[in-house]
């Protein structure tokens, strides 16, 4: 099977502690794929390998069809890998729509001298990317929101301005740290209808992480569970749910 | 009292002189999280490629074009040569290689241009006027409007274009610009290019009024506590800052001054510096460090 995304025995340690070991799973396109385990298993540090944060130690990556073992994360959002993070690393004294609007950056063609004297092609990318903007704001309820001053807004919205930062330039793959994190049940399904739209309407493959097992059984197509950096098991929500290793690591003990 | 303003508001001004200088250290502070140990040197190199070509008979308007694409030149080189193999260094480790840069730099426009100190007139009489009561330099005025000139162009940069959002999104969160893939070097190169045109403008104020010579590159050394005070990461800081220092040295000046039988100015801007460090670290406008772990 090829998938849009095929890790093959990625390792990643720091100062001699194992994060990841020789760990290899696949995400088919269009899926959403959902990464549990305790803390410390290595889930962000999965992620961060994906787009070029950290860089592995072995195994190499195939990503739409393009394999390598290190990648930028400059590079790596050109390929179509955009992502959030688990502590919103927003751009804070932004606006919402500038927020937004940084996370087109990389489809600039105009130069900086077309930017800043407002000539050429500055005119017509500057209407396009406003254009998009709205849309994925409104598309995730921030439209509302849109000229505030990113850390006056609630975290909830914050984790959606992430969002839609991450989304607005179309990616292909979609990596979300922990987007429900410190929300309540109520919000944490809102979140989910979110993503299994952006999946559905922008055709997003997502990977994403989340504590909460109810809420990724539902949402997932597919679930990955990480235990100190080794894959305990890999498969649908149902047969991940009967695991034996599953409910003895992780599901059976109360956290 | 006539007196006691006509001081403060020669001092004020003199602070604007070093906000000019101080805002350079600021874009580069922002961009890169570095402090430029070589702006003085920039500065120093920008003032002696414009007063050589003013001297060769170039006019005014074109030496101020051809140094500018001299300074972007030497941003592009920086970028390439000391920034992008340091990538992803401590900032301690950057700022070391800027302290051996303003020596590069130095050595350089002093094999290029000699060690003369060269009188530099940029057509701006330095002559009293009444403004309101006070006697004010006419100099002092115009060098004023350059700075709010300056300053307000590199506002409407920042805040009114998209390389600006690209710019503050680096400066807020490297890591996240990255990711939604603005491209470093550019901005490096850009915010550099920028930092060397404030240097050109500052150069000439300065170089104007004390000749364009080698120890206008210590203008560093005035800029640190005025960047103490008004916050590292921040524009306003620095106006703040410059103001402040300017200000206050000067009421010093002639306040203190008798009291300890001395000049005061040499010194009355460190300790008020260190007097910050203890009361408010970040400076008046800067960033609270938050570190996570």
């Amino acid at each position: 099977m090829t998938g849009l995304l095929e890790l093959h025995d990625v390792s990643l340690s720091f100062k001699g502690v194992r994060a990841l070991n020789a760990l290899s799973f696949s995400v088919a396109k269009g899926e959403i794929c959902a990464l549990i385990g305790p803390n410390g298993a290595g889930k962000s540090s999965l992620l961060n390998v994906i787009n070029g944060v950290y860089r592995a130690d072995a195994g190499d990556i195939v990503f739409d069809g393009l394999r390598f073992e290190a990648i930028h994360p400059q590079k790596a959002a050109h390929l179509g890998i955009g992502r959030t993070f688990q502590h919103n690393a927003l751009f804070r004294r932004l606006s919402v729509r500038e927020n937004v609007l940084a996370g087109l950056s990389r489809h600039g063609n105009a130069s900086f001298f077309e930017n800043i004297f407002r000539l050429g092609r500055d005119g017509a990318e500057r209407q396009g990317f406003l254009a998009r903007a709205e849309r994925t704001m409104s598309f995730l309820g921030l439209d509302r929101h849109a000229g505030r001053i990113v850390s006056t807004l609630p975290y909830g919205l914050q984790k959606r301005v992430d969002l839609a930062r991450a989304l607005v330039a179309g990616p292909k793959l979609l990596l979300l740290d922990e987007p429900m994190a410190g929300m309540n049940q109520e919000e944490k399904e809102e979140m989910s209808r979110v993503i299994r739209e952006v999946n559905r309407v922008f055709g997003s493959t997502v990977v994403l992480i989340e504590h909460d097992v109810g809420i990724v059984l539902n949402l997932a197509s597919h679930v990955v569970v990480l235990d100190y950096g080794r894959k305990l098991a890999d498969g649908a929500p149902d047969e991940v749910r009967k695991n034996p290793d599953v409910i003895a690591a992780y599901l059976g003990t109360v956290h | 009292m006539s007196y006691f303003f006509e001081t403060l508001v020669s001092g004020l001004f003199a602070g604007v002189m070093y906000s000019l200088v101080a805002i350079g250290f600021v874009l580069i502070y922002k961009a890169s999280g570095v402090f430029n140990f070589a702006q003085g040197a920039m500065l120093l190199f920008a003032a002696l490629t414009f007063v050589t070509l003013i001297e060769k008979g170039m006019p005014f308007a074109l030496a101020f074009i051809v140094t500018s694409l001299v300074m972007v030149a030497m941003a592009i080189l920086i970028e390439w040569l000391v920034l992008r193999p340091l990538r992803n260094r401590d900032p301690l480790t950057l700022f070391m290689a800027t302290l051996g840069l303003s020596y590069v730099i130095e050595g350089f426009a002093q094999l290029l241009m000699g060690m003369d100190v060269h009188m530099l007139d940029l057509g701006i009489p330095d002559v009293a006027v009444q403004v309101g009561g006070i006697y004010v330099s006419q100099f002092d005025i115009i060098a004023s409007l350059i700075a709010l000139t300056l300053v307000a162009t590199l506002a409407i940069a920042f805040n009114k274009t998209r390389m600006g959002i690209s710019l503050r999104a680096v400066a807020s969160d490297t890591l996240a610009a990255q990711s939604i893939g603005i491209r470093l070097p550019v901005i490096w190169r850009i915010v550099w290019s920028v930092a060397g045109i404030v240097a050109l403008v500052a150069g000439l104020v300065w170089g104007s009024r004390q000749g364009v010579q080698y120890s206008l590159s210590l203008v560093t050394l005035k800029a640190l506590p005025v960047l103490i005070i008004g916050g590292f990461s921040s524009i306003p800081g620095a106006i703040a800052g410059g103001l402040l220092v300017g200000a206050t040295e000067a009421l010093a000046d002639i306040y203190v001054g008798p009291l300890v039988n001395g000049s005061v100015s040499t010194w009355f801007a460190y300790i008020l510096a260190v007097g910050f460090l203890l009361v408010r670290p970040a400076g008046l406008f800067g960033d609270r460090e938050i570190e996570r772990v």
